[in-house]
């Protein structure tokens, strides 16, 4: 953002749609302070009661990771079914496991 | 440098139909594609804003006056959502409203258009929503993740425009004889820059070509012209108006409807800056800017202000 | 003065200032210095349109004479109106809009919190609603106080002056006739000398953290109870009910 941008800062949005569900990303705003942020996410992502719940976080805080590293950090775990609950092999007529 | 790996990894994923996503590789010919067609988009919702609010305090019953506010605010919303999809390419909101400024960016023409009667209000939803939500459909298929997912949740939120306007006219039309005759008179005078929205035919279309293949755009202009022509004429004959076109018929063999010439003397001219009301609009945009400029600084520099103290505690 | 009489008075005057209110704020639309402030400035547009036609529909019915809603709003001329004259001056910049928003959305919450217990349910209802939406407007109207009082220098002398201009609209606020006297006495009403104070407070803790000051309470200017408005009121009217006077044997 450069300086003589007057918009405000950038803020990301994330709502949560329903009391006990995670809060999900649903964009952006600009505001100048978090309070302005907060109000403007509520103005702009529930007119619809899409919310119960809102965050507002400076998107300039948010560490992302890079997409040229997916490899080194994803990868590695596709060779893991051992995590899954799939992968054991159950004797036939054992319930409730 | 644009190396080929780079640039054949890209065209993989465009083709596998997977997003691009902001921090992904791209060439710079996508970006800048990406902000003009993305900024044009946001340009028009809120310079859109303008024709509708010209009614808001004229709206004719209380009813009317809260669904125009919604539906303009809404409008104010989707240009937030597209400018925030722009944002996510490396330019900043300021940036993109000093291009609208300058000129350098565009909105979409139909917007240079006076809405002179209540029934303009009427036809804009109808016509003006939809055919933007024809195109917006098919954008939702868009290759560039954040455009995607604006035009998911625009479309979404949309859905009640087009019937707004078109219960409007409806309303109209079976109205008193003025009312009617108010109705097919916004007809007569949108139908023509309505069908222009698509842009040139697809033969005369500049920025068409890798568009496609980057797959931003999806359907080209004919093709989606030719669709929102088609479910128009059915909803215009069941509140009984008249499309303003003698050569308008059904063409069984082929199932669409064939339709007279767009004039594209017109076409040109408003989009060379002399529509009704092309300097008005941006007029307008430019004094709302400038008139908020020390509201802006104002809270610019309360915020820091408000950082200051909580160093200092 | 019949209970009915006064009935219809007092609900008129409640939907005619959140009606005229919400009209003032409309005209935001495409004016806002942040597109997000013009969101804002809108959908609180709608929360007093919205409350104005639950009012109206409730004044007609109180009147009993087949009027609805619209008519009310739409076929009234200016005398018949009822809102304050604060409501109907012209909005300004957006520091004039935010002060009157502040002193309203204040003297809003301070009314319909003790209306909610009014023992007119219908009242007490529309009212419950509005507490809401009206707490949310005065933490916007002020944030926005406190942002542009402690803002820059020339944030501050404008907001300053708006709150100077205007303050002299707020007396009007709190005088009452023989509509609140009989309506007080039926538990529907409530006395608005018992709200002073607490409207006071609010305004003083909010310019005063904004670094602004507190207008002296001199000469306020009068005359809405009676239907003796602002010139502006005409102007409103004549905008807003044009299509409805214009075309007086359609339906929209």
């Amino acid at each position: 953002m450069s300086t003589k941008d007057s918009q405000g800062q950038l803020w990301e949005v994330f709502i949560q749609a329903n009391p006990g569900i995670p809060h999900k990303h649903a964009g952006s705003v600009h505001a100048t302070d978090k309070e302005m942020a907060l109000q403007n996410a509520r103005d702009l992502y529930t007119r619809r009661s899409e919310g119960t719940s809102i965050w507002v976080v400076l998107s300039a805080a948010i560490v992302a990771s890079a997409p040229e590293d997916s490899g080194m950090l994803f990868d590695p775990s596709n060779d893991k079914p051992y995590r899954h609950p799939t992968f054991y092999v159950m004797p036939e007529g054992a319930k409730n496991i | 440098m644009e190396s080929t790996n780079n640039l054949e990894k890209f065209q993989t994923i465009i083709d596998a139909d997977t997003k691009i996503e902001p921090k992904d590789w791209m060439p710079e010919d996508y970006r800048k594609h990406l902000i003009r067609q993305i900024s044009q988009h946001a340009h028009s919702e809120v310079i859109g804003m303008q024709p509708e609010g010209n009614w808001i305090t004229r709206a004719p019953s209380l009813r009317a006056k809260l669904i125009l506010l919604a539906k303009i605010q809404d409008e104010a919303g989707h240009g937030l959502y597209l400018y925030s999809a722009c944002e996510t390419l490396g330019i900043s909101r300021e940036e993109l409203i000093d291009q609208l400024h300058t000129g350098k960016a565009k909105y979409s023409s139909i917007f240079n258009y006076p809405a002179v009667t209540w029934a303009d209000i009427g036809a804009i939803g109808w016509l003006v929503d939809g055919a933007a939500i024809v195109n917006q459909i098919s954008l939702q298929r868009t290759s560039y993740g954040p455009y995607s997912r604006a035009m998911i949740r625009i479309c979404k939120e949309e859905s009640f425009h087009q019937r707004q306007g078109y219960e409007i006219m409806g309303k109209l039309a079976l109205g008193t004889p003025e009312q009617k005759e108010m109705a097919q008179d916004a007809l007569n005078r949108w139908w023509w820059p309505s069908l222009m929205m698509f842009g040139p035919h697809d033969s005369d279309s500049p920025h068409s070509g890798k568009a496609m293949t980057w797959r931003i755009k999806r359907e080209s202009n004919d093709v989606l012209r030719q669709r929102f022509i088609d479910k128009t004429v059915q909803q215009a004959e069941v509140i009984g108006l008249k499309i303003p076109d003698d050569k308008l018929k059904w063409n069984e063999a082929k199932g669409v409807y064939e339709h007279g010439e767009i004039n594209w003397e017109e076409f040109n001219q408003v989009i060379n800056g002399n529509g009704p009301l092309n300097k008005i609009r941006l007029a307008n945009h430019i004094s709302a800017h400038e008139n908020g400029a020390w509201v802006r600084e104002a809270a610019n520099a309360y915020a820091a202000k408000q950082k200051k103290e909580v160093l200092v505690a | 003065m019949t209970k009915q009489e006064a009935l219809f008075s007092y609900t008129l005057r409640l939907g005619d200032n959140a009606l005229i209110l919400g009209h003032r704020l409309s005209e935001w639309s495409s004016k806002g210095p942040l597109l997000e402030e013009d969101i804002a400035m809108t959908n609180m547009a709608l929360d007093l349109i919205g409350r104005a036609d639950a009012m109206l529909k409730y004044a007609a019915q109180v009147e009993g004479k087949g009027r609805t809603e619209d008519d009310l709003a739409y076929k009234r001329g200016e005398r018949q109106f009822l809102c304050n004259l604060i409501v109907q001056l012209p909005n300004g910049d957006f520091g004039y809009t935010i002060a009157r928003q502040l002193i309203m959305s204040a003297f809003d919450l301070c009314l319909y919190e003790e209306l909610v217990k009014s023992k007119d349910e219908t009242i007490a209802a529309i009212s419950a609603k509005a507490v809401k939406e009206v707490k949310y407007h005065l933490k916007f109207a002020t944030d926005w106080t406190l942002r542009l009082g402690d803002g820059t220098e020339e944030s501050h002398q404008r907001i300053q002056k708006s709150f100077n201009d205007i303050w002299m609209y707020t007396g009007e606020l709190f005088e009452m006739n023989e509509v609140d006297a009989i309506l007080i006495k039926e538990g529907i009403a409530v006395d608005l000398n018992s709200l002073k104070a607490r409207w006071k407070k609010i305004m003083t803790e909010v310019l005063l953290e904004a670094t602004l000051t507190v207008p002296a309470d001199a000469y306020m200017q009068t005359g809405s109870r009676k239907g003796v408005h602002t010139e502006n009121l005409g102007y409103i009217l004549a905008e807003m009910q044009y299509l409805q006077r214009a075309y007086p044997d359609a339906k929209w």
